[in-house]
């Protein structure tokens, strides 16, 4: 029994070791190196000069208003999806978009938000003239969240979805009000979803890059686009792989401080 | 579980279905390592009916890979796994890719067509005697702008890119030495210089333009340009004329201060499967008729004289992209400054990024 349960252990550690242990020792080992191969602590401390520190302050700034902004749609899209009457239909239109390429819909807001674009058109047409869309916060944060908002959407209407009905009809029954309702017994039910949900956005939205310059035209420099940079521009492996280390690092701790004991205490 | 199991049964009949298929067209048409040549070159860089001229008398079939920046190619080519025959690095990264070893030297024999070139594009400082290269085309750095957007404003100076009406009108190229160097010749300095002072001053200055910077762009800047997102615009000679075919009120100009002048070269990476099937290429490319329809499809300076007579005269007469002796000689090429100093430019573009408004 022990020896067929080791056996299926094989695959998985053997895909642990190679994909996920093995890069990481990788990029720690890389990120003690300078351009030109000597060993180094500069790259860290680099790490901790204004110009990094206040990339990584914007990071984490832009990051945590995609991460509210895509919960405040996502918690009454989810919400309203649980009653609607077309369920997995109308779940098959918000995961769609997530099925076509991220680059195509990136491109397609670049024409939308353009000067001469559609949603400047329509601006035009209403009396409010040409705003400059393009190229601002506004339109890094709007796509952003148009991009990652499925992420927060599903894992918020799957805790949605579990919640026992007669636990409503039983708060109805004591006479709570529909707010008191869903202000006591709904939303801390749901509270695991909405950390997975911030997880899922929170995290890769910390090192976005390409976005930062086809929307943002590189007005928005997060912690993604100097990594990129250093990878294939500059060639700095060391100080690219620094950063990696350093955003690594922040994430697990960001794991472990919303990981799913404190879920749990909350309930209670 | 069944399901899943017909799901996975379903993917792999039809993924292996599809192997088979490719492998029996590939065979059917008699295509294998040998009878390959792949080409890893920038995007958007070459006639297509050129590569299929080149098929149709070579028997050779292309693959076209595309690169977007010198740095991301060295890379893809140091870390090996690719087999690219071709591929057309700008003149400092030839330098380096030399230095690194990953080229293969030239046989000039193959390539009789080499005596087309003009002699002023062969033998210079990156690659003595051509010995791993082989011009394709040059060009340069300057200013593309919109008049009409502009009240009829035009440029000649570096300098005019600082004018204060200038506010959010100015979309720069996505290129540490692009940006850095012209902050660098604003101030007539080298655009190669290594000097911090110089190099501080310059990045201050820069830091000073911010205000009229709309965004910092990759190659959506043709598209963004053509479509009057923004009236002016810092870009490769190239792209400029790419763009003013596609929107005739932009024009194009080199400042006065000088700017970059700039190589790409044909060379013959270390990967090479097919180094018969790429000097054929290289000579085909060489021939007048080819570079003359090449460089009126890409619409860079060809370095071929006679392609260039071949040209109808408004292209080859155009001072913006054929520029006269005089300005000519205020052009430097970049010069390999070696990784540390690379390393600074990029460290003080980004901060420039980060400069906000």
């Amino acid at each position: 029994m022990t020896k067929t349960r080791n056996l299926y252990l094989i695959p998985y550690i053997a895909w642990m070791l190679l994909f996920v242990a093995t890069p990481i020792i990788l990029i720690v080992y890389d990120s003690f190196f300078d351009v030109e191969g000597h060993f180094t602590w500069g790259n860290f401390q680099k790490f901790l000069t204004p110009v990094y520190l206040r990339m990584t302050f914007n990071s984490f700034w832009y990051a945590f208003l995609i991460t509210l902004f895509s919960l405040l749609v996502a918690y009454p899209t989810a919400y309203w999806l649980r009653r609607t009457k077309h369920k997995q239909l109308w779940l098959l239109l918000i995961i769609v978009p997530s099925w076509i390429n991220l680059l195509l819909k990136t491109y397609a807001f670049i024409g939308l938000f353009g000067t001469y674009g559609f949603v400047n058109s329509f601006l035009d047409w209403v009396g409010i003239g040409t705003q400059q869309i393009l190229f601002t916060d506004f339109s890094f944060v709007f796509v952003s969240v148009y991009i990652f908002i499925p992420f927060m959407i599903l894992p918020i209407y799957n805790s949605l979805e579990e919640i026992n009905p007669s636990l409503l009809y039983a708060s109805r029954d004591l006479g709570a009000s529909p707010w008191m309702t869903f202000r006591r017994v709904v939303f801390p039910l749901t509270l695991g979803g909405v950390k997975a949900g911030c997880q899922a956005v929170f995290i890769p939205a910390l090192s976005l890059f390409m976005i930062t310059r086809l929307i943002a035209g590189n007005r928005v420099v997060t912690l993604g686009t100097a990594i990129e940079q250093h990878f294939l521009v500059t060639q700095d492996w060391g100080m690219g792989s620094a950063i990696a280390v350093l955003l690594i690092i922040v994430m697990a701790v960001i794991m472990i401080a919303t990981g799913n004991r404190g879920a749990r205490n909350t309930i209670r | 579980m069944k399901q899943l199991v017909r799901l996975f049964i379903a993917v792999f009949i039809v993924a292996g279905g599809l192997m088979y298929f490719t492998s029996y067209l590939n065979s059917s048409e008699g295509y294998s390592g040998s009878n390959t040549l792949t080409i890893y070159n920038w995007g958007d860089y070459v006639d297509p009916e050129l590569i299929a001229e080149f098929e149709k008398e070579s028997g050779l079939k292309v693959i076209y890979q595309t690169f977007d920046s010198n740095e991301a190619m060295m890379t893809k080519i140091s870390q090996g796994g690719t087999t690219f025959d071709i591929s057309i690095p700008s003149e400092y990264a030839i330098e380096k890719m030399k230095e690194d070893n990953l080229l293969l030297p030239i046989d000039h024999s193959k390539i009789p067509n080499l005596a087309n070139i003009d002699s002023r594009f062969l033998d210079l400082s990156f690659d003595p005697d051509n010995e791993y290269s082989i011009p394709y085309f040059w060009g340069t750095v300057g200013i593309i702008y919109n008049s009409d957007l502009l009240g009829g404003k035009t440029f000649k100076s570096w300098n005019d890119l600082w004018s204060p009406d200038l506010r959010n009108q100015i979309l720069l190229v996505d290129g540490a030495r692009e940006v850095i160097g012209f902050g660098l010749n604003s101030l007539h300095y080298s655009l190669n210089d290594t000097n911090e002072d110089h190099l501080q001053e310059a990045k201050r200055k820069l830091g000073t333009l911010t205000p009229n910077v709309k965004a910092i762009v990759g190659d959506e800047i043709k598209m963004l340009l053509a479509q009057e997102e923004a009236a002016v615009g810092v870009v490769w000679s190239g792209d400029a004329a790419e763009i003013m075919g596609e929107n005739d009120k932009l024009d194009y100009v080199i400042p006065e201060e000088g700017s970059n002048v700039w190589f790409d070269n044909m060379v013959i990476p270390k990967t090479a499967r097919n180094i018969e099937g790429a000097h054929k290429f290289i000579n085909f490319m060489l021939d007048p008729e080819h570079a003359a329809q090449n460089a009126e499809y890409v619409g860079y300076a060809t370095p071929n004289a006679k392609a260039r007579e071949l040209l109808p005269e408004e292209i080859s007469q155009d001072e913006r992209f054929y520029p006269k002796e005089e300005l000519t000689n205020k052009l430097e090429v970049y010069e390999n400054l070696g990784k540390k100093m690379l390393s600074h430019y990029n460290e003080l573009f980004l901060e420039f990024k980060m400069h906000r408004k």
